[in-house]
């Protein structure tokens, strides 16, 4: 059950990152890239902790934690771009 | 590890990929930006939510004591998710990205138009 519940979670969740990479090359404007930029970062987390549970290893939370800070501080400082023209003040 | 913890981590994990997933689609088909806001701020933080709670149950049985390190990613994401969605919506109107027609009449009296 586990096994199989685990298999079809990585399969959901790479389509997922697949349509939000679509969106990330496709995307008409700067703000549509920043948003498929933040789903990317939350995609990954998913499957970094779908990937330690698969091999019962929990030193992929570390590195989930380090996406989950580095990304949020990309998405503010690109978004503080394109308000101010300028990162910091 | 016994059938009832086996059955309800694989059902929360399915539930968390779900959802993480129809975020994910909101993000594809969605017409305009101010309406693909909505998909992944909101799906797709429940979903990775629903998936960190399936880590805790599993390593918190697997080492007969109570795994805390996921709860910080959860509490992280469900803190910084808004406020990452607020600055976008922000810089979005600050430089007049493109509405679909249909949902013009709706503008706020407060941008700096």
């Amino acid at each position: 059950m586990l096994e199989l519940s685990l298999q079809i979670g990585f399969v959901l969740i790479s389509i997922a990152l697949i349509l939000s990479f679509y969106r990330l090359i496709k995307g008409p404007s700067q703000p549509d890239r920043i948003l498929a930029l933040d789903t990317l970062y939350i995609n990954s987390i998913a499957i970094l902790v779908l990937t330690g549970i698969y091999l019962k290893s929990s030193v992929y939370f570390e590195a989930a934690l380090l996406i989950a800070v580095m990304g949020f501080v990309g998405t503010v400082a690109l978004s503080k771009y394109l308000l101010r023209g300028d990162i910091m003040e | 590890m016994n059938e009832w913890t086996e059955n309800l981590l694989g059902l929360l994990i399915i539930i968390g990929a779900v959802f993480t997933l129809v975020g994910s689609i909101g993000l594809y088909k969605l017409p305009d930006f101010y309406m693909r806001l909505h998909g992944p701020t909101k799906a797709s933080t429940l979903g990775v939510g629903a998936i960190l709670i399936a880590s805790v149950i599993y390593f918190s049985t697997k080492q007969d004591a109570l795994s805390l390190h996921e709860i910080l990613v959860t509490l992280f994401l469900f803190i910084t998710a808004p406020i990452g969605a607020h600055l976008m919506a922000k810089a979005a109107i600050h430089i007049n990205t493109e509405q679909v027609s249909r949902t013009k009449k709706y503008h706020s009296k407060n941008t700096t138009k």
